[in-house]
């Protein structure tokens, strides 16, 4: 099993639902977030063009953020899902300088938080919250290793990239483009 | 042009705007292990040659020194965990994989070695008679036996568990500093490893870091040594040995920033901050030309026999390594991958 998410840039208009979503069903602290919205913009007017993203922890293949975890806080569960035990994380911020991403950040109790991909909604055979709520359903979540799955599919047919593939991580969302 | 933006408003603290979960601990403690390691490789590299009766100093007050040093970077090091009260998680396990678990277990194993380093050279440098306190000579009578009569060596320790102990270490030494030289490189290099083994921080991510800050924390203990000791001969052999560190660093630095301009396009992006960029003044000026090349003129003048007040080139090269740890510390979190 390999959990995969797959995000629709020509789809994706930036209302930041998933953002909020997240926040409530996983009841993020305020002010901070797991997910988050990226707007890139390349080129000179008039030739522009631009891109919207919605963002969080790619659960890479090749985790540098576990690799770097002096206790084993961070850890890989079954279907490629990274997650943190809170009882075990000193809060050495060694994880988040790991990240490029910078998809970690340090829980107000101390220790650090990051995206599950709603694990306990997975294990009710639902969506993660982020992908259950985006109104233009730009997101396609599901197991790589099975062929009929949406995300799989998807990313069989459509071009697609990642991000910051040159660090090496092998991350595991897929952006459509 | 490329331009890239954040529009749902994350402010995480200490990731947003930039990066600063690691602020001032931990560059101070990156400084700190560094010299403690310099003083003990010094301290076990006499003894190992034979000449701890020459370097005095080195052996026997830049142990003391490295210990408080130690003691003040792992308060430091405390200090910046989030999680404080769960330090000791560090010590259930053992992982390869990660340098601060590889730094947490060398520490473990430094620490008790450098105690029983100071322990054994205990009664050569504290003889009772000098000691005007009295209410430490009240609480020392715990432990020791003194004895008036003999200037040279007026107290002992009291139990004979510790007299036979003290014995075992000091009838040969060479063993306790041949583990103490290994373990002090692998603590000077792992300061180094710490940052380098983060693929994500491009700044960061080259091997010569180790080895670099290695150097470097060689270089500042022995620009310790020499502002330490009183003997002309110690003073004299740790300049030589100090302009030998600096000459390397100024060469690792320079391979570093060449590798970097030959290196892919985040790589030639990250030196261009050092270079023109955010950090070139701040660079340039406190670590390559206050903390390495002034010295390394002033030391080399003073080898030609011109008056130099030592403690001017010693204080430099310190300034140099702690500025060191600072701007890579912060330049390392605010340069990133764009995508």
């Amino acid at each position: 099993m390999r959990y995969a998410m797959a995000i629709d840039t020509k789809k994706c208009v930036g209302c930041s639902d998933c953002v909020v979503a997240c926040q409530t069903e996983n009841n993020i602290p305020i002010g901070y977030s797991r997910d988050w919205i990226t707007e890139t913009v390349e080129g000179t007017y008039p030739g522009l063009h631009l891109q919207i993203r919605s963002e969080r922890c790619n659960h890479c293949e090749d985790t540098p953020c576990v690799r770097t975890c002096p206790t084993g806080a961070s850890h890989v569960i079954e279907g490629g899902i990274v997650k943190v035990t809170p009882e075990e994380c000193i809060g050495c911020g060694s994880c988040i300088e790991a990240c490029p991403y910078d998809a970690r950040y340090v829980h107000p109790e101390g220790w650090v938080d990051k995206c599950t991909f709603c694990d306990h909604r997975i294990n009710n055979g639902q969506d993660p919250a982020c992908v259950s709520v985006c109104p233009t359903t730009c997101m396609y979540f599901g197991d790589l290793d099975d062929p009929n799955s949406e995300v799989s599919r998807i990313t069989a047919v459509r071009r697609i990239k990642v991000l910051a593939a040159e660090a090496g991580t092998k991350p595991q969302i897929f952006y459509l483009v | 042009m490329k331009e890239e933006l954040i529009i749902s408003g994350r402010m995480n603290p200490h990731i947003d705007p930039v990066m600063n979960i690691w602020h001032w601990s931990i560059p101070l403690y990156l400084f700190l292990g560094g010299l403690a390691a310099g003083l003990l490789f010094f301290a076990a590299y006499q003894t190992i040659m034979g000449k701890d009766k020459k370097f005095l100093t080195s052996v026997r007050i830049g142990p003391i020194v490295a210990f408080g040093a130690i003691v003040i970077g792992l308060m430091a090091l405390l200090y910046d965990l989030h999680h404080p009260l769960y330090f000791w998680q560090l010590y259930t396990t053992i992982r390869l994989d990660s340098p601060m678990s590889w730094g947490a277990w060398t520490l473990m194993l430094i620490m008790p070695l450098n105690m029983i380093w100071i322990f054994s050279y205990l009664k050569d440098i504290y003889p009772v008679h000098k000691c005007k306190l009295g209410f430490i000579r009240k609480i020392a009578a715990w432990i020791i036996t003194t004895n008036d009569t003999k200037p040279e060596q007026d107290w002992d320790w009291k139990h004979k568990i510790i007299r036979d102990f003290e014995k075992y270490i000091v009838k040969d030494r060479k063993p306790l500093a041949w583990a103490m030289a290994i373990l002090a490189i692998v603590l000077g290099v792992y300061t180094g490893i710490l940052l380098s083994a983060f693929n994500a921080r491009p700044l960061w991510n080259t091997a010569i870091l180790g080895p670099l800050f290695l150097t470097s924390g060689l270089s500042t203990g022995a620009a310790l040594l020499m502002i330490m000791t009183k003997d002309h001969f110690e003073r004299i052999s740790y300049s030589k040995i100090d302009i030998l560190l600096v000459i390397i660093e100024l060469f690792f630095i320079t391979h570093w920033f060449m590798g970097y301009q030959a290196g892919s396009e985040i790589k030639v992006h990250t030196v261009s901050y050092f270079l023109g960029g955010e950090f070139t003044v701040t660079f340039w000026v406190n670590v390559i030309i206050l903390g390495l090349t002034i010295p390394l003129i002033l030391e080399v003048m003073e080898l030609m026999k011109f008056k130099i007040p030592v403690i001017v080139p010693g204080l430099l090269i310190i300034w140099g390594g702690l500025a060191f740890r600072f701007i890579m510390v912060d330049a390392g979190q605010v340069i990133r991958y764009l995508y």
